[in-house]
């Protein structure tokens, strides 16, 4: 890299080998490594191969400069590398001292104050600003809610408005093509209901009331929960990836510019379609569920199935179909809100994109659990 | 001049065939790149500019045909696992045509990407290049902090160039690196790659519709035309009798956009251009 030899003068270094960007980190080693003479002149020669480049440059330039920093002269013999021309054009040297001076003068009394002050304030300012952002994000929702409601009922006078076309791409996407695994989870949940139900009112000698556990549960509860949760990490995402994409590529910008409205053309037929999409797949679950409880119960407790369709027509009441169904929609409203709020929320990056989509589907599972809770609450007291 | 095209070429591309379903791109495309000039790829909308530098970069892959960067093998036909290898990829930097910056990095961050993968320098060094870079292209350091997504159109062009440069790449690969800037920055991007270009001894590729960034920059031009390429000196283009290429060249802003340049219209040939020059 370098050849360093003593003269009476001073220094004599000569430059070898490749300085280029490749080696950069053995150019700024080898610099680093000079041990600088007390007086006298540094003479630098370029015996390099090819041109140097600009990273040998700028490291060559700061060499420049401790040398001068140390009451040495600087000289080159032959001709200087042109690159350093480059380099001193565009990024003048500083006087190295200037930073160090700046970071020095920061703490003053003043801002020790302000640090200390700091301490104290900072799990409260914390609190205030996710209180401020959770008010702004509920604020957001609730007009994005109006939107919707507007659009809607512009959709109702104006049926085209409603967009069938598009409905029925998102129903397809979010209902029928979540079949399968809703089918499959509904099923294998309540075979684990009926197994941990069974084991237990076997000590009773009442392995009956598993048809009891196993239909109410699932019809009341399991069904649609589930259901909302899977739809909610299925659809919920796509909804917040999907127009968190068209946002960062403009294209909603686009819309907008067109005078065309985004909620009515991007949000209004995704939440309806979800509204639809859930009840349906709340019913599949439902059948699936019952499906697995009774092929468990003939096979672990020995109910044979039409008795297993007797014991449940005696054990639900009118309204527990319907106590699970109607949670459906609800769920759905708040699901495909909260992804369509979420994506529509994205700014500039794609870290964002990844950041609010993850945000989406846990709100998203979140409400929906909250919602449930709710609705418990709300189902005792009016004896439903 | 004339000595430098008996350097061997530092890209080669032979018989590149290029064809999306019925479409066919490229038919047959030959390119050589010789060391330290500036070629210019032109062509009409969808002639394929964009999908020709793709290929040799090794990022799309032609139904046919072979690319050598360096003597080495890029492309190489019937092999589709064959790449640039690593120490290839290191000695050029690409611009893509909508920046294409990482959009969660601050501008300084994206500038120092190649640098941390392949450079092993301090920190502070590191830093000190990348507002070099920033400088080159005439950024204020404050866009450093920035966010792209924070950046105008025109800055983008920059911090993408400012990225590309990052490595001091000896090849640099440039997808219409002035569209989306005004006149002003347009003419001081030419003087700054001409001055790299000269100083550094750089080798660049690019494809551009800016006829006074072709005049005043290109030593060589690749004009694709009917999926193939033409390619030769801008005289020889500007000579060249294919119709094409005479409107290209021959248009309003053509004429120009030479005239400009302080370069004449070929002599001897049958254009109706000819009669708007020198006058």
């Amino acid at each position: 890299m370098l050849r360093a030899e003593s003269s009476p003068g001073g220094l004599l270094l000569q430059l070898e080998g490749a300085w280029q960007a490749p080696a950069a980190a053995s150019v700024e080693a080898a610099l680093r490594a000079v041990v600088l003479p007390a007086a006298g002149t540094v003479t630098l020669e370029s015996l390099a191969e090819g041109p140097l480049d600009l990273a040998a440059a700028s490291l060559l330039q700061v060499f420049e400069q401790r040398c001068r920093d140390a009451g040495l002269a600087v000289a080159w013999q032959g001709v200087r590398p042109p690159a350093l021309g480059i380099v001193d054009r565009y990024q003048p040297l500083k006087p190295l001292e200037a930073p160090a001076d700046a970071l020095r003068t920061l703490p003053t009394t003043d801002s020790l104050a302000t640090v200390r002050h700091h301490r104290y304030a900072l799990p409260a300012e914390a609190l205030g600003r996710r209180t401020l952002e959770s008010w702004r994000g509920l604020r957001q929702a609730m007009v994005l809610l109006g939107r919707i409601v507007v659009a809607f009922g512009r959709g109702v006078v104006q049926p085209s408005r409603l967009r069938g076309t598009s409905v029925a791409r998102h129903v397809y996407e979010t209902g029928v093509q979540a079949i399968p695994i809703v089918s499959l989870i509904a099923f294998l949940i309540a075979v684990i209901v009926a197994y941990i139900g069974a084991q237990q009112l076997r000590n009773f000698g009442g392995e009956i009331f598993v048809v009891d556990l196993i239909t109410l549960s699932v019809l009341r509860e399991l069904a649609v929960l589930l259901t909302a949760i899977i739809v909610a990490g299925r659809s919920g995402s796509a909804f917040a990836a999907e127009l968190g994409a068209m946002r960062l590529n403009e294209e909603v910008d686009a819309l907008e510019a067109m005078g065309l409205e985004p909620v009515e053309v991007l949000v209004l037929p995704r939440v309806l379609a979800l509204v639809i999409a859930l009840p349906l797949l709340t019913i599949v679950a439902d059948f699936m569920g019952l499906a697995g409880g009774a092929v468990l119960s003939w096979s672990l407790v020995d109910i044979p199935f039409n008795q297993f369709l007797t014991r449940m027509d005696e054990s639900i009441a009118p309204t527990t179909f319907w106590a699970g169904l109607l949670k459906a929609p609800v769920f759905a409203l708040l699901i495909a809100l909260v992804g369509t709020l979420r994506g529509l929320q994205v700014r500039g990056s794609s870290r964002e994109l990844g950041r609010l989509t993850t945000v989406a589907v846990v709100q998203g599972i979140f409400l929906v659990i909250l919602a449930d809770a709710l609705f418990a609450v709300l189902y005792l007291e009016i004896d439903f | 001049m004339s000595g430098l095209y008996a350097m061997a070429p530092v890209i080669s591309a032979r018989g590149i065939v290029n064809r999306f379903g019925t479409q066919v791109v490229h038919n047959g495309v030959d390119l050589d790149v010789y060391p330290g000039e500036v070629f210019g790829i032109v062509g009409g909308s969808g002639s394929g500019k964009s999908v020709l530098l793709r290929t040799l970069l090794g990022l799309q892959r032609p139904r046919a045909g072979e690319v050598w960067i360096d003597g080495r093998t890029v492309v190489a036909e019937g092999d589709p696992a064959a790449t640039a290898p690593r120490e290839v990829k290191r000695r050029y930097g690409v611009t893509f045509q909508h920046g294409a910056l990482f959009s969660s990095l601050t501008v300084r961050q994206n500038i120092e990407v190649p640098m941390i993968e392949h450079l092993g320098l301090s920190p502070a060094a590191r830093r000190r290049l990348a507002d070099l870079r920033l400088a080159l292209v005439g950024l204020p350091l404050a866009a450093g902090d920035k966010y792209p997504a924070q950046l105008s159109g025109g800055m983008v062009k920059r911090a993408a160039l400012a990225r590309a440069l990052a490595l001091d790449p000896p090849l640099l690969f440039l997808d219409e690196p002035t569209s989306g800037l005004d006149p002003i920055a347009a003419t001081g991007f030419d003087q700054l790659l001409l001055e790299l270009q000269r100083q550094l001894g750089l080798t660049v590729v690019m494809i551009t519709h800016d006829l006074d960034t072709l005049f005043g920059t290109c030593n060589r031009l690749g004009v694709l035309v009917d999926g193939k390429m033409v390619s030769g000196t801008v005289d020889e283009i500007l000579a060249n009798p294919h119709p094409w290429i005479q409107e290209y060249f021959g248009g309003l802003r053509g004429r120009a956009a030479l005239a400009g340049s302080g370069r004449q219209w070929p002599a001897g040939l049958r254009t109706s251009a000819q009669a708007g020059i020198g006058g």
